[in-house]
């Protein structure tokens, strides 16, 4: 019999990281995308260095970061009395390190695609940075916004090595559908294994067709 | 007869990199309320520069600029640019309104600065309305809903219905500009300039985008709005005819500097202005008739028909030039 739990699991850590890194996402594109100064450059590169880093390596400096041995870890133990490693909570920030380039990066390239005239022209009309932003840029990106929280709550769904190193495999807690399936294949049972997987494998399909709907219904619509 | 007080007090300097390479810009004039002010030069010459440093949208090097009164830069003295292109100060300037307690000022920021105080009123604060080359329309917004989001809150909306008329736009309110002509968005990006009824109005080579034909028609709806409206209004265009039928005076801009102004009929040489037409054509036709030919030449999409003595040493698929001299039109073989 198929256990929901861990699936229930990564869609509840996709959906929390995804709304996050929404609200997040936005305002940290906008100034990127906008500045002229030099530190945007070195923004872009520490928010894409999950792309390229091996997920373990980051899982593993963000278990030294959490861990209440570490001053860190301690800190927020201590004061805040906040324990992220091995609980959900620590998988939400762990999970919004990794998948933060898959918001950022569609937004980033949303912003950067938007004729530069639309922004000075809602200034020109009287409008306020807040105002020209939220009446402006944002609905004619809307394809941006798509992609960027589709692929973050998909990355979500799929990370393995993160989790796994920052959060174990606590049934209820921290044991992911990745975790289960990589659980399930070590006791050699393949069945199960087999049903998380194709549950993975389907729901990773329909986001994308989803998103490519989506798209392709926006791009007609603005003609 | 002394001049109107100027209600526009423009000066700024600003380095400009061009395609000749860099190039001051050093621009100063002043304009009378109400005026029609054409900004003509080649491209490169910094037209375009001069309505974003109004706008607020390209930061200067040194500059001082004020409508009625409220300061809307003021950029001192930049050590970087050369002492003799120093912009002089313009709190004493004879057409600078006093304007400590200016009641006009909803935002505070003409108190008359010290001479190193840096003021820059955002674009937003500007009483501006700005129409784009590419008009820079909302493609999610229809042409009613350009209008209104123009509009500052609690502003009387029945300015909305009145443009739509002015432009005669009313049976296009509910489109989106994608799927509208050239000239249709021109109308609009126009009328949402005019919406919020700014003070100064600035239209940056507003026709350019427009064939030849739209282009006499499109001139009317800037001369209706600038005129209904009682604008000052700022029109960069490097195109003659457009300058002489709108503008009550012009500047020529060339290489970052204003190197003539005046009333455009004077200050254009008459053989720079298209009064002698010269068209470009292929003879697709000749049909004699007794004494006269008919010859059809094709000239950009239009057939012209000229009448000539038969016996011209003309031929189909020849190309010509039509020209009309002393108000007669003549065909030439095109050299």
């Amino acid at each position: 019999m198929i256990d929901w739990l861990p699936i229930w699991l990564s869609l509840r850590l996709a959906l929390v990281t995804t709304a996050i890194l929404f609200v997040l996402g936005i305002p940290l594109s906008y100034r990127i995308a906008y500045s002229r100064r030099r530190w945007s450059i070195f923004a872009e590169a520490c928010i894409s260095l999950p792309m390229v880093l091996p997920p373990t390596v980051l899982g593993f400096y963000l278990l030294l970061a959490f861990s209440p041995a570490g001053s860190f870890g301690h800190f927020l133990d201590h004061y805040l009395d906040l324990r992220l490693v091995f609980t959900f909570r620590g998988l939400v920030v762990a999970s919004l390190i990794y998948s933060l380039p898959f918001m950022v990066n569609p937004l980033l390239a949303g912003f950067k695609n938007l004729p530069p005239h639309l922004r000075e022209a809602s200034r020109t009309l009287g409008k306020s940075d807040w105002t020209t932003l939220r009446r402006i840029l944002l609905p004619n990106m809307r394809p941006s916004l798509v992609t960027g929280a589709i692929l973050s709550f998909a990355h979500t769904i799929g990370e393995f090595g993160v989790v796994m190193m920052i959060g174990g495999a606590i049934p209820g807690r921290t044991r992911v559908a990745s975790v289960a399936i990589y659980d399930e294949v070590q006791s050699l049972n393949y069945p199960l294994a087999n049903h998380y997987a194709i549950v993975l494998l389907l729901f990773s399909f329909s986001i994308l067709l989803v998103v490519y709907a989506i798209n392709h219904r926006q791009s007609k619509a603005v003609l | 007869m002394s001049s109107p007080p100027a209600n526009l007090i423009f000066r700024a300097t600003k380095m400009l990199h061009t395609a000749q390479g860099p190039q001051l810009f050093d621009v100063s004039f002043d304009l009378p309320q109400g005026r029609l002010l054409a900004v003509y030069g080649s491209s490169g010459s910094g037209k375009t520069t001069l309505l974003r440093i109004l706008a607020g949208l390209t930061e200067t090097a040194s500059g001082h600029i004020e409508l009625d009164g409220e300061i809307w830069l003021n950029h001192p003295n930049n050590p970087n640019v050369p002492s003799n292109l120093n912009v002089p100060s313009n709190l004493n300037h004879p057409n600078s309104p006093n304007h400590p307690n200016n009641p006009n000022d909803p935002h505070g920021s003409n108190r008359p600065p010290g001479p190193g105080r840096y003021t820059s009123l955002p674009t937003r604060h500007r009483s501006i309305g700005f129409v784009f080359q590419d008009f820079a329309l909302f493609p999610h917004l229809t042409v009613r809903g350009q209008l209104e989001f123009a509009l500052p809150k609690h502003a009387d909306r029945s300015i909305i219905d009145e443009l739509l008329t002015l432009m005669e736009l009313e049976e296009l309110q509910h489109r989106r500009p994608a799927l509208l002509s050239g000239g249709q968005q021109q109308r609009i990006a126009i009328a949402r300039a005019i919406a919020r009824r700014p003070r100064l109005l600035l239209l940056d080579e507003p026709l350019s985008a427009l064939d030849d034909e739209m282009r006499s028609r499109l001139q009317n709806y800037i001369g209706i709005a600038h005129r209904h409206y009682k604008l000052t209004t700022i029109l960069v265009s490097h195109y003659l005819p457009e300058i002489i039928s709108l503008s009550d005076e012009a500047i020529i801009l060339e290489g970052g500097k204003i190197l003539d102004r005046g009333i455009p009929e004077t200050l254009f040489p008459k053989d720079r202005i298209i009064g002698d037409i010269r068209l470009n054509g292929e003879i697709i036709d000749i049909t004699n008739a007794g004494d006269t030919s008919i010859i059809h030449v094709l000239s950009a999409s239009s057939t012209i028909k000229i009448v000539t003595p038969s016996g011209a040493n003309m031929h189909i698929g020849q190309h010509v030039t039509i020209a009309y001299h002393h108000f007669n039109p003549v065909i030439l073989p095109a050299t």
